[in-house]
């Protein structure tokens, strides 16, 4: 059960070479779906190009349901980017797991928290850089302390805890899920008995899995907005 | 890192910050290409649609007011026709009416007329017949006296007679 990491030291610098290939895989899948749903672009939109014009439709409704189309519009790109990336992403781990040598190679990329506080991190720094630009350092400042003053240190708790939050939320999904899969597969290899009795619930919790994955995308992506909306919306 | 015996696979006390940079760097990069390459022209293409759309809906409400303001148009010539039409037709009605009126006055006084000069001629010819019958029952009474009396009286008094006798005859009558 307990797999190692294929590590790689650069110039004192750690790699986890499973992370890294698994996150290009990600990138390379999300490419290659919008790269080639994206060929032929036509007014009368057709088979993919009606998908990622769904997608494009519905992180625009995420934006819209927390701010202004004129602040939100920026982080569009980003919105769609991030749902894809973290979906692909999920998606990975669930149909195998592979194991070369005692270290894991194929896994969600999102089941590792470095790259799920990663993408986090990105998000929170984004806001508040984006707060600093769209309000001005002093705009930024006073949502610290509004409504009340003494709520200041609750809301400097806030922004770490968003952090962790959104990042371990998402990791913390993945990662149960990826660890049922392999327990499950575990049983299933086992034995004759083990493969009856471990068949159904691996389905079941595959499929489960692939629902969590979607609501994790959705969830990351529609918490990415509401925090970019407290630091740049102006209705608040 | 603390929570390094959480991963999948940890392998020891390293802070991965390989992993972090890239995870940056790939997802950034992905976001930038995919920008480029795929959101971009989608983004142009859904924002042409809206344009098209919405000028194409211009159009429409423009097309709808003119095809609006002919139907108007027509509809008020047609109304013109129509009363027009009726105007005629009353027109005609009243003309007919006139005419009618004219042809049964004239053919009336017409037949008035002839029906007086039938009267008249009727009058004329009974006259004459009366005269004619008159004469001849003078000459045939004549005769008939002539012929009884024998010499008696001139022919001219016998005339005189007769034709006075039947003249009362002919009050009588």
């Amino acid at each position: 059960m307990e797999h190692g990491a294929p590590m790689l030291e650069v110039f004192g610098i750690w790699f986890n070479l499973s992370n890294v290939m698994m996150l290009l895989v990600a990138a390379l899948i999300v490419f290659l779906i919008a790269f080639i749903a994206t060929r032929n672009l036509q007014l009368k939109p057709t088979g993919m190009q009606n998908f990622m014009e769904w997608i494009m439709d519905f992180v625009k409704g995420i934006i819209n349901s927390n701010m202004d189309w004129r602040d939100g519009g920026r982080f569009h790109v980003l919105g769609i980017t991030l749902i894809m990336f973290i979906f692909v992403s999920n998606m990975l781990g669930l149909p195998f797991a592979v194991v070369v040598n005692g270290d894991l190679w194929w896994k969600s990329p999102t089941a590792d928290p470095t790259v799920a506080m990663t993408l986090a991190a990105m998000v929170l720094i984004l806001s508040h850089y984006y707060g600093i630009k769209l309000k001005g350092l002093k705009g930024y400042s006073a949502g610290y302390i509004k409504p009340m003053p003494f709520l200041f240190p609750l809301k400097v708790i806030e922004e770490f805890a968003n952090t962790l939050t959104l990042g371990l939320r998402l990791y913390g999904n993945i990662y149960a899920g990826e660890i049922l899969l392999t327990l499950l597969a575990g049983l299933a290899s086992a034995s004759i008995f083990g493969f009856a009795a471990g068949i159904l619930p691996m389905m079941l919790w595959q499929g489960f899995s692939i629902f969590i994955g979607a609501i994790q995308a959705f969830i990351f992506v529609m918490l990415t907005m509401v925090y970019l909306s407290h630091k740049v919306a102006d209705d608040h | 890192m603390f929570f390094d015996h959480l991963v999948l696979g940890a392998a020891g006390e390293f802070l991965n910050i390989g992993d972090i940079l890239v995870t940056l760097v790939i997802f950034i990069l992905l976001m930038v290409l995919l920008k480029k390459f795929a959101w971009g022209p989608l983004m142009g293409i859904m924002q042409q649609r809206e344009d098209l759309i919405k000028s194409e809906i211009e159009t429409a409400e423009n097309s709808r007011l003119e095809s609006h303001k002919l139907l108007e148009e027509q509809r008020s010539l047609l109304k013109d026709a129509r009363t027009q039409a009726q105007e005629i037709v009353e027109n005609a009605k009243k003309q007919g009416e006139v005419s009618r009126e004219e042809i049964i006055t004239t053919a009336r006084a017409e037949s008035g007329r002839m029906k007086e000069s039938a009267v008249q001629e009727i009058a004329n010819e009974r006259d004459k017949a009366i005269s004619a019958v008159r004469e001849e029952v003078v000459a045939l009474s004549l005769l008939a006296a002539t012929k009884v009396l024998e010499k008696e009286i001139s022919e001219e008094d016998n005339r005189q007679l007769i034709n006075e006798t039947i003249a009362k005859a002919g009050e009588v009558q």
